[in-house]
């Protein structure tokens, strides 16, 4: 290559990994909620440390390629070495436990990285679920150190820092998790763009021409595996240390299916899905337990079934329309179904309909496109 | 020691007939089914609303579970399933999570969410003692319907010509298509029958595994160790497969009661890692 056309792809690059003004935005609405509500602050915590959990899993699925359905060892395992940490006084000053947690999980994740490797979606699948069961299972068996099915009580936490003690109101542990947040946010921002996270883009689209290419496409897999088990760790970690309690629950299959939603909703491989998704999942759980508070993991469901059909933003409306047509109705759980396979059956037809939709808003996006550059330049 | 290979036996039998519907559903179309179990738990609580509550005697229950399970598998793999099969696997494995979470929400409203139970007739309970072995009246009763279901089963796949055209399209669908084999066809009428199977181990097996709405997401780990570990180019694989794990599991948690999860787990790993395929695959044709 020419140095003319190092030149242009480096800076073509650097353009590509320049802050646009919607990032800063993002960021700016994150900084402020720190301030203007002060009375959610404790859900908020929950989006942040779900935010990292998900921004994780990104690293993992939307860099690497690998799908995932026992995600939650790492965040278990940080979760569980956070509270033990805090609740046996070994180290008190809450950041570096946040460290040591998160490297834990990556020691886990580097062991388990190379089960990854081989083998289909399939395998991959079940190997990433066995790991979590037995994590789980390994928890479940130890009560003397986790306190088995009890949970892990008794955690305290020091200040952050040594200068910020935790409050009830949460507004200490949600500054901290968005402190946390923003900053991992920061190296994984870097980590994507620089020539490791382009040569990951590259063994994600097509890993026997990367390899042939000069990449090890294995040490690639095995690092990312490892930094996003670090990720899930410290998002573990923030769970336990904001809540100052570890459970079984951290393990779940639950847990990573939900997380593989999170993502989903916001979508993976630019890093802001995770967050997106994690601040319209828990606003979507929360409004759903206001209205059904017990059955509202079936209406998640809904959800699922209806994103993976029709895509994100239809399915999502559908998936809302169902709900709202049939939640008050006694038995609303065989109406919804009904509905579904109704729509199922008719699916090709919606699908038509979608299509034509999508056509007229893109020739109205054009219309307005060209009508604004024209008065750009008649100015 | 042999009471325990009997028991393992049986459970093992039960595993197969729960997930060999599975099998071939990842076999033939490549699509991940994590929602198989919701059929099983629709058929352990149809029998359960029918022999509690109706009275219908259980023998008769268990047919009645078969095709009311195979009529909804039918349904939805006629409605909802069949726009899922091309999208990727990561999708597949959302839309099922999705169905899964919907079955163990709707089961939990209707049926509440405590641990229900079949009555069984007195006449299978309890146990007699063979030449030293003691045999529970209620696994021999497993051990004899889903060995009588999986002979059936294979003499179908292999005498019948439904079997043939199914072992042409689990080997090579396109080829197949292009033999004229109505490939799709085949796939919905083997997915009604494999949730019916499904159907059916759940109504067998609520004495044995217990039923309750979580079902389908505490037993799905096993379903897929059956089909992952034994491969999907046979029915005899997951049949050994069914056995394997039945008898580890069942010894595990007899000897080694607090490492009995590990076993199978572990067992499961480490064959995924030796033998990518599956145990008894072959070497792959496509």
């Amino acid at each position: 290559m020419s140095s003319l056309q190092l030149d242009q792809v480096s800076r073509h690059l650097a353009t590509r990994a320049r802050w646009t003004w919607p990032e800063y935005a993002f960021w700016l609405a994150a900084l402020a909620s720190v301030f203007l509500l002060p009375g959610r602050h404790l859900i908020l915590t929950e989006i942040a440390w779900l935010a990292l959990f998900a921004l994780s899993l990104d690293l993992i699925l939307g860099y690497g390629g690998i799908i995932s359905l026992g995600h939650a060892a790492f965040f278990g395992l940080g979760s569980y070495v956070a509270a033990l940490l805090g609740k046996h006084a070994i180290i008190n000053e809450p950041v570096l436990a946040l460290v040591v947690s998160g490297a834990a999980a990556a020691i886990l994740g580097f062991a388990t990285s190379f089960l990854v490797l081989r083998g289909s979606d399939l395998t991959r699948l079940m190997v990433t679920l066995g790991v979590a069961l037995i994590m789980r299972e390994i928890a479940n068996q130890i009560p003397q150190v986790t306190g088995g099915a009890d949970g892990l009580q008794g955690v305290t936490i020091g200040p952050v820092l040594g200068q910020f003690e935790f409050d009830i109101f949460g507004h200490v542990g949600y500054a901290y998790c968005l402190a946390v947040l923003f900053i991992l946010f920061l190296l994984a921002r870097r980590i994507v763009h620089s020539p490791f996270g382009m040569s990951l883009r590259a063994v994600k689209g097509n890993p026997l021409r990367s390899a042939s290419l000069g990449i090890s496409v294995n040490a690639r897999l095995v690092a990312v595996y490892t930094l996003g088990a670090f990720y899930a760790g410290v998002a573990g970690a923030l769970l336990a240390q904001t809540t100052s309690f570890a459970s079984l629950d951290v393990f779940s299959l639950e847990r990573s299916a939900d997380l593989l939603l999170v993502l989903i909703i916001g979508g993976p491989g630019y890093l802001y899905g995770g967050l997106i998704g994690a601040v319209a999942f828990k606003l979507i759980q929360d409004a759903l337990a206001t209205f059904d508070p017990q059955y509202w993991q079936y209406w998640i469901g809904l959800l699922l079934v209806m994103l993976v059909l029709f895509g994100r933003i239809y399915g999502a409306a559908i998936a809302a329309i169902v709900f709202l047509l049939t939640f008050r109705f006694p038995f609303s759980f065989f109406v919804c179904a009904a509905i579904v396979l109704l729509i199922g059956s008719v699916y090709g037809y919606i699908r038509k309909l979608i299509d034509a939709v999508d056509a007229r808003v893109l020739a109205l996006s054009k219309r307005v496109r060209s009508a604004w550059q024209m008065m750009l330049q008649r100015k | 020691m042999l009471t325990i290979l009997f028991d393992g036996i049986a459970y093992g039998m039960l595993l197969f007939v729960l997930a060999c519907g599975l099998a071939v559903t990842l076999g033939l179309m490549n699509f991940v089914n994590l929602a198989h179990g919701a059929f099983a738990m629709a058929g352990g609580y149809i029998t359960l609303v029918l022999v509690n509550r109706a009275g219908v005697p259980f023998l008769a229950g268990l047919p009645i579970a078969f095709l009311a399970s195979a009529v909804i598998g039918a349904l939805f793999e006629r409605t909802l399933y069949v726009h899922v099969y091309s999208k990727s696997h990561l999708e597949q494995v959302l839309f099922t999570i999705g169905l899964v979470f919907m079955s163990v929400a709707a089961v939990d409203y209707v049926m509440g969410s405590q641990q229900a139970f079949i009555q069984v007739p007195s006449a299978l309970q309890g146990r007699f003692e063979l030449f030293g072995i003691g045999i529970g009246r209620y696994r021999l009763l497993i051990i004899i319907v889903c060995g009588l279901l999986t002979v059936a089963l294979q003499l179908i796949l292999s005498g019948t010509r439904f079997g043939s055209r199914l072992r042409a399209s689990v080997d090579d669908a396109r080829v197949a298509r292009g033999l004229g084999i109505n490939v799709n066809g085949v796939f919905a009428l083997t997915f009604a029958f494999g949730s019916g199977l499904a159907g059916l181990g759940g109504a067998l097996g609520a004495e044995i595994l217990g039923l309750d709405p979580t079902f389908p997401l505490k037993f799905m780990v096993y379903f897929l160790i059956v089909v992952t570990v034994g491969g999907t180019s046979s029915i005899t694989g997951p049949f050994f497969a069914s056995l394997l794990i039945g008898i580890g599991d069942v010894a595990g948690k007899y000897y080694v009661p607090r490492f009995g999860a590990f076993v199978i787990y572990t067992i499961m790993i480490v064959l995924l890692i030796v033998r990518p395929q599956g145990l008894f695959a072959r070497p792959a044709g496509k």
